[in-house]
Formats: structure tokens, sequence, C-alpha cells
């Protein structure tokens, strides 16, 4: 009923004394809405059991934090040569972490006894490596399917003559008995992934085959490596496989162990590649039937490449869980990386009551770069695939 | 199975895919058969010429060697390979249960701690699941044992813990319960476990106050837990605590807990809580945004939302992967044998193995008690799918 009167007082604004004719300057917002202390409260405070947690965690990082850092850096001993360095004096009542003991050991935990004049050998190994790897997991590298043909059969070749030897190019043999170190953990995880997504994905295949006795073998195979733990499957390769092969063949130990991981991984791979399969629409098989492609063309051509792609967050996640069961194969006497640990730990030249938390530490360091490294690519794949996107 | 343009007219039977497949899968099986029949004559021959017994004749053989933790009789003078193997079967169960109850607390905690939307709290449990996730689990165990146990005080200068229990570089020794009277303990138990039942089944039915959740299970918890101190501070206490204490030489009285087992089980938790709190985020998060605004908008509080809403529907998405955790805790707590923890690998595929010489016979037995233990859990778990499962129109 008043608006009337209201168009005709915004129309005589300008003649209204007490109305103002030039906007008002913006009030700031509240101090606490935006800006730092908007983000404390919300983020810190926003409750009395928040602020009870937040008064707790900085307690329990204050309790653990100093004395961390004290051992790391403050008190750690960073120069010397033997296990005196690392020794507690009047002088230095808290010795922190043994870092020369690692300097020292550094080339022991990297390539095991393999002989010193042939370890540029296990560094143009590591190059090649890397190289196929950054290949493959960059996704807008140039031609990528010769990438992955050096990956799965050049790489395996080409390394067995740099680590093996291969006399008639000059390369001496090195009895796999002198290997050890990270290079050891390397070949076995390498191996493992090599050999893990072919069979894997044979044995996701035949699983979800229409022909019983393949169906019935795969399934049996996939559950029962899946049931057991690692540690049976490598003690079965490493008793068995001499056993059950003629004399002749009889392999070498880092050679059973390597057989029982990439089995172990294979299981675990069929699934996750099954997952992906089961992930395809049944109109893409019909659509590959109707155009007269057979089973291996459907596999090679429409299913496999949609359902890899989708799951290679998954294939990466069972690569990080099969680079950390490499560790395993220290209980069939193989010297990988965490094996030459625990020697270089044990060794009296350095024995103090600090090297074995600094061995540690030093291991756990490079096992979490690694795995870490392998989770955020993993994690960014998702993303870019948009897996991840329904919440 | 057969499609209308298999086995058409006019195509030869080699280009069949039926008989295709047959002849397949006969290959196969011949194969294979072949494969075996072969690596099975190899290992005949091999054994005969290293005289190697085969078959399960050591069962019943005394064992001879000592075991440091034993839940039933066993003495190396008169006890079997036999009664070896179950005591390493039972120490493997004790692990596996303890550390399955403890992951889960801390697991679900950590779950429910990185949905926080406390900074701190969520920065800490994303820091704990990353550092433990990729860091390999031996490497944690042969940490917990070598570089934390072993480095703790001797047992003169144990940590004294609350509760009276104390820590030191030979273990954890707890209070051990010295009970008088096993009946009434009993009686009480079961009165209390029926009581609680009753009143359940009484009032689950019913709408109202006593009918929402929050108030049965605090009413339930309060007859579980209050009855039996009412009797006991009634009656008088039925048990009494045996506290250990420090001697000249040892630790005297008390429950001793060996440190390997404190090692075993503190890895395996820590371990598997990281991975448990992956799987419980991921299960909350699968409850869709809508869920929660529907409830809110029913005038449902944030308690009852959680409870009748979020977590209902959680748990069909958690469940499945929880119990693959179980089950990887239980293969994982093989790796006692880094530490020497007697479990069932390190006292069967270990020693037994090492004594007998029977290798083969014993790695495959040790296999089929994991395949038994993961076949009755996939059983548990089909049972439940069905159950629960989402009935699709």
């Amino acid at each position: 009923m008043e608006a009337p009167t209201v168009a005709a007082s915004r129309t005589n604004s300008a003649a209204v004394a007490y109305v103002r004719a030039a906007p008002a300057a913006a009030v700031l917002p509240p101090l606490t809405t935006v800006g730092v202390l908007a983000w404390f409260k919300d983020r810190l405070f926003s409750s009395v059991g928040s602020t009870v947690m937040t008064i707790l965690i900085v307690l329990l990082l204050a309790w653990i934090l100093p004395p961390l850092i004290d051992f790391l850096i403050v008190d750690a001993t960073w120069s010397g040569s033997d296990r005196e360095a690392c020794l507690p004096s009047p002088a230095r009542p808290e010795v922190g972490a043994c870092w020369p003991f690692i300097g020292d050991r550094l080339a022991y935990v990297t390539y095991g006894s393999y002989p010193v004049a042939s370890r540029w050998r296990v560094d143009a190994f590591f190059a090649m490596l890397a190289c196929g790897t950054a290949w493959l997991l960059w996704l807008e590298a140039p031609r990528r399917d010769i990438g992955a043909v050096y990956f799965f059969v050049v790489l395996p070749l080409a390394s067995l003559a740099l680590l093996h030897g291969f006399p008639t190019l000059g390369l001496a043999v090195v009895d796999t008995a002198f290997w050890g170190g990270m290079m050891v953990t390397i070949v076995v995880a390498a191996v493992g992934i090599v050999t893990s997504l072919p069979i894997g994905i044979v044995l996701a295949l035949g699983r979800r085959s229409k022909m019983p006795a393949v169906r019935l073998l795969c399934t049996l195979f996939i559950e029962i490596v899946r049931g057991v733990p690692l540690i049976t499957v490598l003690f079965m390769a490493s008793v068995m496989l001499p056993l059950f092969l003629p004399d002749t063949w009889s392999p070498d130990k880092l050679m059973r162990a390597l057989v029982g991981v990439a089995l172990f991984s294979s299981a675990y791979m069929a699934e996750v590649v099954r997952a992906g399969l089961q992930s395809i629409p049944r109109g893409q098989y019909d659509a590959a039937h109707a155009l007269g492609l057979s089973f291996w063309q459907t596999s090679r051509l429409i299913v496999l490449p949609q359902a890899l792609t989708v799951t290679i967050p998954n294939i990466v996640n069972s690569y990080i869980a099969l680079f950390k069961d490499t560790t395993l194969v220290f209980f069939v006497g193989i010297f990988d990386f965490l094996k030459t640990i625990e020697a270089a730990r044990a060794d009296p030249k350095w024995s103090t009551s600090v090297t074995s938390a600094t061995g540690y530490i030093f291991a756990a360091l490079v096992y979490f770069v690694f795995c870490y490294a392998m989770s955020r690519y993993a994690s960014r794949m998702e993303k870019r695939l948009g897996v991840g996107e329904n919440r | 199975m057969a499609r209308p343009w298999e086995s058409a007219p006019g195509v030869p039977f080699y280009r069949d895919p039926k008989y295709r497949g047959i002849a397949l899968q006969i290959g196969l099986c011949a194969a294979l058969g072949y494969l075996a029949y072969s690596a099975i004559q190899t290992a005949a021959e091999n054994l005969a010429r290293s005289h190697v017994a085969s078959g399960f004749g050591f069962w019943n053989v005394v064992a001879g060697f000592d075991i440091s933790q034993t839940l039933i009789d066993y003495s190396p003078q008169s006890s079997t390979y036999g009664r070896a193997f179950w005591v390493g079967l039972l120490n493997t169960l004790v692990v596996a249960a303890l550390g399955i109850v403890l992951a889960t607390i801390l697991g679900f905690t950590i779950g429910v701690a990185r949905l926080s939307k406390n900074f701190l709290v969520e920065r800490l449990a994303t820091g704990y699941v990353e550092l433990i996730r990729n860091v390999p689990l031996l490497l944690q165990l042969l940490f917990w044992y070598n570089a934390v146990l072993n480095a703790l005080p001797g047992f003169a200068a144990s940590f004294v813990l609350p509760g009276g229990i104390l820590l030191n570089n030979r273990g954890l020794f707890m209070p051990r319960p010295l009970f008088a009277d096993g009946t009434q303990i009993l009686a009480t138990f079961a009165v209390t476990v029926l009581l609680a039942a009753l009143f359940n089944k009484v009032v689950g039915r019913s709408a109202g106050f006593w009918g929402a959740i929050g108030v049965r299970s605090v009413f339930t918890l309060s007859i579980l837990v209050g009855l039996p101190i009412v009797v006991f501070v009634v009656v008088g206490a039925p048990f009494a605590f045996d506290y250990p204490e420090i001697g000249r030489f040892n630790v005297k009285g008390g429950f001793e807990i060996l440190p390997e087992f404190v090692a075993l089980v503190l890895g395996l938790v820590i371990y598997t809580a990281a991975f448990i709190a992956e799987v419980v985020r991921a299960g909350l998060r699968s409850v869709p945004r809508g869920q929660t605004d529907a409830a809110q908008a029913l005038g449902l509080t944030r308690p009852q939302t959680l409870q009748l809403i979020v977590i209902p529907q959680a748990m069909r998405v958690i469940i499945p992967p929880l119990t693959n955790q179980y089950l990887n805790l239980t293969k994982n707590s093989s790796l006692a044998v880094a530490i020497g923890y007697p479990d069932l690998v390190q006292i069967f595929t270990g020693t037994v193995a090492n004594q007998t010489n029977q290798p083969v016979e014993i790695v495959v037995l040790t296999m089929l008690v994991y395949l038994s233990f993961s076949l009755v859990t996939s059983l548990v778990m089909n049972f439940y799918n069905a159950r629960h499962a989402l009935v699709e129109r």
C-alpha cells in the first residue's frame, strides 16, 4: 500500500537532504569470518571438542617433535670413520643418529657385494630403468608404444646382459650370490612389475572365460595364491623348484625367489585387471562381435585398452604393495636392501646404541620416497581419469 | 550359451568356437597334466636319491625343542611335532585376534579423524596414514623390535605404566587376575548378558524415547558394565590381582608378555590400522551428501544422522574390504619369523621343517591352514553380503 510513496521518494532522492548521493564505503567483513582469524576459528576452534583436540595435538607435537629433531639433526653425528664417532662421551652425553655409518655403508646397501670394477653396469641398469619408467609414466611422451616395447622386451634382456654378464660382449658373468642391496630390491620389484601385468591379464581373461576348465584353473590359482602369505609362497618356491625340476635346470636362489614373487604378484594383478574388465559395459563386447572381431582382437583392441586405463591407479597401488613385499625375499637368504641394512647394522665396526635406529630410519626414508612417489602418481592419474569424482 | 551364429551350417567344425573351446581345454589339461606328472616323477627321483622320508610320519615324533610361548601344555621332552603345530597355530590366532580388535579401534578412529574439520586432526591422521602405508611392514617390525623394545631399559629400571604394568626390554608385565570362585563370575556375567539382551528385545521395537538408538545403547552398556560392578561391590570382588614386582634378578609375579609378542602386535596394529582408516574413510564418503541433507531436513540431530543414516549405509561399503584387511593382518602375522615370535610359520616351517627335513609336506600344510582361514572368511562374507546387499530393483 506504500508502494507509490517509495517510488516517489526514490525519484526525488537528489532533492531530499537525508538520502545520500554517493554509496557508502563498503564495511569490512567481521574479523571472524574471513582471513587468518576465521580460518583459525573454523578449522581449529570451531567447537569445544575441536578446541580440546587442537590443544592435545599441539601438546603431543611439542612432546614428540623436539626429541625427534634433536635425534635426527641437533645431536646427530655428521662425520667420522668408525663407531668411535657415534659413542656417547662425557663431553657429549646425548648421541643422536649416526649418519657417517650410512655414508660408509652406502655403496654396500646399493650394490651388495657386486664387484667394484663392474659397478658401472649396475649404474647403467639404473639409468636405463629410469628412462623406461619415465617414458611409460609420462602420458604425453612421444611414441609410448615403442616405450612399452622397450620396457617390457628390450629392458629385461639388456638388464640380464648387463647385470648377469654376457661374455661375448666382454661383460664377465657375475654370479647372483654377489648381488645385493638396492640393486636386488629393484631387480625383484622390476621382475614382479614386468611379469605380473601380462600374466595377470591372461589369468583375469581366463577367470572370465566361458570355458569351464580354463575358468576353474585360473580361479583356483588366483584364490590359492591370494589366500596364503607371501612368505609361504617364497618357501614353496625355494624348496619345491629344485625338487620338481631336473638337476640340470636347478635355478639359483635369486631365480627361485623371483619365480615366487612373480607368481604372487600375478595373482593379485589378475584381480585388479578383472575389476577393470568388469567395468566395461556389455555393449562393447557385443559391438565388437557384431563387427566380426575374434576374441583376441576384441580383447586387444576394444576391451583391454579401456579396462587397463580405468584401472591404472589400482595397478600402481598393487605395484606399491609389490615394492614393499620385495623385503620378504629376506627370508630365503637374499641380500635385498633391507637385509643389507640388517647386515650393516650388525657390523662390529659401527656397533653403537644408535646404529640400528639410524639404519632403520634411513631404510624407511628410502622406501617411503619410492612408495610415496608412486602413490602420488596413482592419485594424480585417478583425478585425471575422473574415477574419483563421484563423492 | 550357443549363439545363433555359432554352429551355423556350412562352417567346418574346426572353425566352430564350441569345438575350438573344447579342443583348447583338452589341450590345456593335457599339458598341465603332463607337467604335473613329470614334476612328480622328478620329485620322486630326487627324494629317493637323497633318502628323505615323505608323508606325515613325523607328526607323532617327539619334537625335542622348546617354545618360548605356549598356550597349551607343551614340553620339549614329551610333546610331538603335531603338538608343536597346534601351539604355533594358537600363537598365530592369538596375535591375529588381538591385532584385529586393536587395529579396528585405531583404524576407525583415524579414518574418522581424516574427515575431521579440525585442520590439525585431519593433517595428523593423513600424515600417519601416508607414513605407515609407504614403509614395508617387515621394516616396521624390525624397527619396533630391534630399535625400540630392545633399546628399553633393563628390568631394574622398568617403565611403570598406569595399572601396575611394567615395561622393560624383557617384555610387558601385566597384573595377573587371581580368580577365587569361577562359578560366581560366570553366573554374574551370564545374568548380565541375558538381561541386556532381554532389555534390547523388549525395547527395540518400541517407538519414542526408549526406542532411540542412543538411549538403547547407553542403557545396554550400563547394564553390561554396571551390573557386574554392583554385584562385585555388594558381594565382594571375586578376584584379586597379582602385581608384577621388580625383584633382584628378574621381575617377579604378574603375567609376562614376550617382547616379540609386543613388537609383533604393535607393528601389525599400526600397519593395518592405516589401511583400515582408508577403508573407513572411503566408506563414509561413499554415502551421498543428499542422505545427510535429507536427514537434517527431517529434523534428525547430528548424532542421529550418523547412527541411523550414514553409518548403516557406510558399513555396507566398509565391511567387505575390512574383512580383507583382517585376513591380511592374519597372513602378515607370519612375518613373526623375522623377530622370533613362535607363530605357526616360525615353529612349523622354521624349526620343524629344519629338524624333519620334510619341508614340502610342512609348507603345504601351512598353506592349507592359511587357505582355510580365507575360505571360512569368504564363506562368512558371502552370507553377510547375501543378507545386507542392496536389493536393486
